[in-house]
């Protein structure tokens, strides 16, 4: 395998008293869209918050391109090309739609323009001058995930962006990732739709009670997908 | 009915120092979620800057007007840098406890040099007597006091409103860490925007001084009735807490026509029901996360 874009190894993190990652190792290639599946509190979100330097690990490191990010602060890992569309979707309801996606400074070439965004995403457009949280769930989902993408991250975090959505939202997230994977982005995706996850993501890793339990493939996912949606209780 | 004007344009006249107080104290709150008790004592030292620019060295009030926000505002900064940035990361409480003591410790080196009496300050020259806009005459200076504070709060709104940093600057006071995973440095901003919050509230207290006699405790009366102002408006909005501060100006003074003794008490009051109705604040957003 080649070297990995993204390689957790041996993660610890607390809040307060209360471990809730042990040991996290994972690995995510170049290209890839690969997701975290997992109860809630198995400690999806909070891996994300330490991908992302929100969150600061006990232990472990965090590598990107090979270079240790374990203590960057968050604003520096996007100039790195970390970009994430957090689970409340993030959307600043102080910011016009517009504002909203001009917010993060461009980081590489491959940065969307505002008017690509527009062109792929016409709803934007149209809602530009409405303030961020006036749109409904999914135009702020995409608006969310638009961001990233003007933003130039190549690698996606994308904390269950299908929650909460109708089927036909679902759909069309569903589009706009495998459009995004089709681009060369990478993407880390927790999601708890494990029949979604599977159209969407090349890898699952299962995370239980804050560790790595197992890793499955889409045919693996497939087979074990009754087993599963009991597990995670849906 | 002239009467009744006339009280609305002196509610209005307070409410320009409510609102340029709670505009800072709204702005530093929402992005570094500190309380800060000494924003009254700025508005306080903002006053005897003035007064002692003038008898000491015979400054005019109009180079006051500039000078005196400019360096609290570097005093601010310093503030903010060697001491408020150690405790951020702790509960709110140790903030609001170094600014409380701050503030007690600038009241009493303040009232060991010229005691707790009023000084008078005289009205700037040029803005003395009354001008006539129509219906009757106002006081000249506290026209000039209300003109000068409306430019101040639109100047802010554009500021905020229309430019990256404003936008920056909103972001960061809504959802400080969300706008550090946008890959905004927010940590750079906090120095200059509370250095601007306090510079606002010194700038209100050297407008005050010509108005209110200037003593070591002129903001501790004024800030306690300024959270009140910030808590109606919404926490952490910055157009919220301006038009609070004009609101609140105007329902104190007419509190005063109808049902005077209470006109205090009848802010405190609001902030209740405004409270129980919209926990938020007026113009504050219900918060969406956890």
């Amino acid at each position: 395998m080649v070297s990995p874009l993204l390689s957790v190894q041996g993660v610890n993190a607390s809040y307060g008293e209360a471990q809730v990652l042990r040991d996290v190792s994972l690995e995510v290639a170049t290209g890839e869209v690969v997701t975290l599946v997992g109860r809630n509190g198995a400690g999806k979100t909070t891996l994300l918050r330490c991908l992302m330097g929100l969150h600061r690990p006990t232990a472990g490191t965090v590598t990107l391109d090979g270079n240790d990010i374990t203590h960057l602060p968050a604003h520096r890992r996007t100039r790195r090309g970390l970009g994430l569309v957090p689970d409340d979707r993030g959307i600043f309801a102080s910011l016009s739609v517009e504002e909203n996606l001009k917010l993060p400074p461009g980081v590489s070439d491959s940065a969307w323009s505002v008017d690509r965004v527009y062109e792929s995403f016409p709803v934007l457009k149209e809602r530009r001058r409405f303030p961020g949280t006036k749109l409904s769930g999914g135009e702020q989902q995409m608006l969310s995930i638009a961001r990233v993408l003007r933003m130039g991250a190549r690698l996606l975090l994308c904390d269950e962006p299908t929650e909460g959505l109708s089927p036909v939202l679902v759909h069309q997230i569903g589009d706009i990732l495998r459009d995004v994977k089709a681009a060369g982005v990478t993407v880390l995706l927790v999601e708890q739709n494990v029949r979604f996850a599977s159209t969407v993501a090349d890898r699952h890793y299962l995370l239980a009670q804050g560790r790595v339990a197992q890793t499955l493939d889409n045919a693996e996912v497939k087979e074990r997908e009754h087993e599963l949606l009991e597990y995670l209780g849906i | 009915m002239s009467d009744l004007l006339q009280h609305a344009f002196n509610g209005l006249v307070n409410g320009s120092f409510y609102a340029l107080l709670a505009l800072g104290l709204a702005v530093i709150f929402g992005m570094l979620g500190v309380v800060n008790f000494a924003h009254g004592a700025f508005f306080m030292l903002g006053a005897f800057g003035a007064f002692i620019l003038l008898n000491e060295a015979g400054v005019s009030f109009w180079i006051a007007l500039l000078v005196v926000p400019l360096a609290l505002g570097v005093v601010g900064m310093l503030l903010e840098r060697l001491l408020v940035r150690r405790l951020v990361a702790l509960d709110p409480l140790y903030n609001f406890l170094l600014t409380f003591g701050l503030t007690l410790i600038f009241q009493d080196l303040l009232r060991m040099k010229y005691g707790s009496q009023p000084q008078p300050y005289p009205q700037p020259a040029g803005l003395r007597g009354t001008v006539d806009l129509g219906l009757f005459d106002f006081p000249a200076y506290q026209v000039f006091v209300l003109v000068f504070s409306v430019l101040v709060s639109v100047g802010a709104w554009l500021l905020l409103a229309r430019t990256r940093v404003g936008m920056i600057i909103r972001a960061a006071t809504e959802r400080p860490e969300l706008t550090r995973a946008m890959g905004i440095d927010v940590g750079r901003w906090i120095s200059p925007v509370f250095g601007f919050g306090i510079a606002l509230a010194a700038l209100s207290g050297v407008l005050a001084a010509p108005m209110r006699a200037v003593s070591p405790l002129m903001g501790a009366d004024l800030i306690i009735l300024v959270f009140a102002v910030v808590v109606i408006g919404g926490l952490g909005s910055i157009f919220g807490s301006v038009a609070a501060g004009f609101l609140i100006g105007m329902l104190q003074a007419l509190g005063n026509v109808y049902v005077p003794g209470l006109a205090t008490t009848s802010v405190f009051i609001l902030m209740a029901v405004v409270l129980l109705w919209r926990p938020a604040g007026l113009f504050g957003r219900e918060e969406t996360a956890v």
